[in-house]
């Protein structure tokens, strides 16, 4: 007789996500379903509309990482009107605003989300672990996250005109240019975010060592790994091609960033919104793949800038190549954030931001695929349009998509871990809470975002009748439902 | 005697989070700011069920029976309800659906997409019921305040919350007040 177990995060009441395990009749989990609950529709509903609307409709998807897929979108159609090579400036600007976000959208996802687990401890009072809390008992930590997060938006604010939701990219290029003293104020502060994003660093270091083989094994699951990757094989997040490493580190494929086609295949399952990737030569079982900062930092063979670099190498030192543990995801996710930091201090001092050549022009193509590194992995932006300019095929691979496979596997490890029998116990609630925030899942594409996922859990027979609930009430305390 | 704190309660429907993320665009102003208010159910906080409350903060439109459900609770637990931005007040990019059928959007996703492997509508019985047009939320409950934009600043959003903590009219105007 198999059982299922229904873990049921606010997602639900959020309308994002919940997570069912499925257990046999010696209580070992055989799987666990994360269930993507939304659906949007963006494929169908952006056909018929003027392509060059697309960075500005899409990035509505998520407002978490909108410049992310304001790129993508615009990298798409600087191919359909032809443009292959940007201005220096438009290049310089795109770079900078993307710089910008993956710093502001890192630092939410660890300051605000993730930061409460790992300082107050994964079994601490749930009412204490938030962004509030982590204010009130450490502010310096929580106001540098704060700081480095507004740092970010600030860029992005200065070269799109608005924090979330701006107008920057156009076909071909840029619409403005900066001038030099909206620079000014950034160059004055840019030292400090450097300095904070390495004291993180260090601090995420610590934590991690401090329960070393307890944090290693969390969830871990060995896995293929993919990002983009610059010519020489260093850390690149705006443009590169795509390369594929397996679980010990060997690369299995590198080829340019537009024919993802012939690497990648999604399956769709009937219990999910959100579709499975996998690698079209191998199977759904062995070509899933992971995504986001850990991969980043697995798939790159160094870092450009030099202090970042010299945290990559320890990162790699401590914990092997490849690492497999969501938690260093938190890790990895702090040393792009110095990446991101030192890229604009170096972006900052280049004169090609204040051109005014921002515009290429081109032969007219038929199709555009803009691939992106966005904060939490990989993002795939293809579209086809007709003689009138207008969308008439979308496809588009998110990065939370990418770790779809990755984030049930970690599920499932962490409750084979954790589950004994038939007891639901608040631990393993708030475990599983745990090992999702470390992808973050950006479920519609952004789900729970500066948040947490109250649970509720519950234990099924395979027919659905419900054996007993464990739900958390909005005291924070946890009770018996079922 | 000290004031007692004025609770506050978000949640993101059919929306994209960018209204809660420009709320958190307030910087440090959340640090005086969390000395007046706390928060109830938020996807900032870990707290589940929704207690009675002095604001709700509302982004996103309808698209599921679950949201539909999440926004009478908010309407029975919330003194104001706030309608925040423009996917709670029109639909908003998520209503840009409304042009099609439900089924034709499902198909094209999920039975017509792009290197698609086992071709099918989702239908498990855990995914909740999607509704066939993307609805604003004062299509079903009566609504307090509308905050414009997409997002709104995060100076509307302070403004909001102090108006109420001064019993006072909230007074939004440009560039408070902004559709864009
Ligand atoms: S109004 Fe704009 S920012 Fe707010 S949820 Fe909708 S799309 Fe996102």
């Amino acid at each position: 007789m198999n059982r299922r177990v229904v873990i049921d995060p606010v997602t639900r009441v959020e309308g994002h996500g919940k997570v069912t395990l499925l257990v046999d009749e010696n209580n070992q989990i055989n799987e666990a379903r994360l269930h993507i609950v939304e659906f949007r529709g963006f494929e169908k509903f952006i056909q018929g509309r003027p392509f060059w609307e697309l960075p500005l409709v899409v990035q509505r998807l998520c407002g978490i990482c909108p410049v992310s897929h304001h790129l993508a979108a615009a990298k798409a159609i600087d191919q359909i009107v032809g443009v292959d090579q940007l201005t220096e400036g438009a290049l310089a600007l795109r770079k900078l605003m993307h710089f910008g976000q993956v710093l502001q959208s890192h630092a939410l996802h660890f300051f605000h989300l993730a930061a409460p687990d790992l300082v107050f401890g994964f079994d601490s009072d749930i009412a204490r672990r938030n962004i509030v809390a982590l204010i009130q008992n450490h502010q310096t930590l929580a106001l540098q996250g704060v700081r480095i997060r507004k740092f970010g938006q600030q860029i992005i604010e200065a070269v799109s005109g608005k924090r979330i939701h701006g107008i920057a990219a156009v076909p071909g290029g840029m619409n403005a240019p900066l001038s030099a003293d909206k620079i000014t104020p950034f160059k004055a502060q840019v030292d400090d975010i450097i300095e904070w994003c390495e004291a993180t660093i260090a601090t995420i270091k610590t934590l991690f060592l401090s329960h070393r083989d307890y944090h290693e094994a969390f969830g871990a699951t060995e896995s293929n790994f993919m990002a983009l990757s610059g010519e020489k094989g260093q850390l690149e997040l705006y443009h590169g091609d795509l390369r594929i490493i397996d679980r010990r580190g060997n690369e299995i494929r590198r080829q340019p960033s537009d024919q993802y086609r012939a690497l990648l295949s999604e399956q769709v399952k009937s219990w999910s919104y959100m579709k499975f990737p996998y690698l079209s030569h191998l199977t759904p079982e062995t070509g899933w793949y992971r995504v986001g900062p850990l991969a980043r930092i697995n798939v790159c063979r160094y870092i450009d800038t030099p202090r970042a670099e010299r945290c990559r190498q320890d990162f790699v030192s401590t914990l092997g190549a490849p690492a497999h543990s969501p938690l260093a995801y938190h890790w990895a996710r702090m040393i792009e954030a110095l990446h991101c930091a030192e890229a604009i201090k170096n972006l900052l001092h280049n004169p090609a931001l204040l051109s005014n050549d921002l515009l290429g022009q081109g032969t007219r193509q038929q199709q555009g695929i803009g691939v992106i590194e966005a904060p939490r992995g990989t993002l795939i932006h293809h579209y086809e349009i007709n003689g009138q300019d207008q969308v008439t095929m979308a496809n588009l691979i998110v990065s939370t998509t990418n770790n779809n496979q990755a984030m049930n596997e970690s599920i499932r490890k962490v409750a084979q871990q954790h589950l004994t029998g038939k007891e639901l116990t608040p631990e393993l609630l708030n475990l599983i809470e745990v090992v999702i925030r470390a992808y973050d899942p950006c479920l519609s594409c952004a789900t729970h975002a500066a948040g947490k996922m109250p649970l509720r859990l519950e234990l099924q027979t395979s027919d659905g009748k419900i054996h007993s609930a464990l739900q958390r009430n909005s005291d924070g305390r946890l009770h018996n439902a079922g | 005697m000290k004031q007692a704190k004025l609770k506050v309660a978000t949640c993101s429907l059919a929306g994209c989070f960018g209204c809660h993320m420009s709320f958190l665009d307030m910087d440090e102003a959340i640090i005086p700011l969390i000395e007046k208010i706390e928060f109830d159910r938020s996807p900032l906080t870990d707290i589940k069920s929704l207690s009675d409350c002095d604001i709700g903060l509302i982004e996103g439109g309808l698209c599921n029976e679950e949201n539909q459900e999440i926004l009478h609770q908010f309407r029975r637990h919330c003194t104001i309800l706030v309608a925040v931005g423009a996917c709670a007040i029109n639909g908003g990019v998520p209503a840009m659906r409304n042009h099609f059928s439900l089924q034709e959007c499902l198909e094209e996703s999920y039975i017509r997409g792009l290197g698609v492997v086992d071709p099918q509508i989702p239908n498990d019985p855990e995914l909740p019921r999607l509704l066939d047009k993307v609805l604003p939320i004062q299509s079903a409950v009566m609504v307090d305040y509308f905050l414009p934009g997409c997002p709104p600043p995060a100076a509307a959003f302070l403004e909001i919350i102090n108006a109420v903590l001064e019993g006072r009219p909230p007074q939004l105007d440009y560039p408070n007040r902004r559709f864009d």
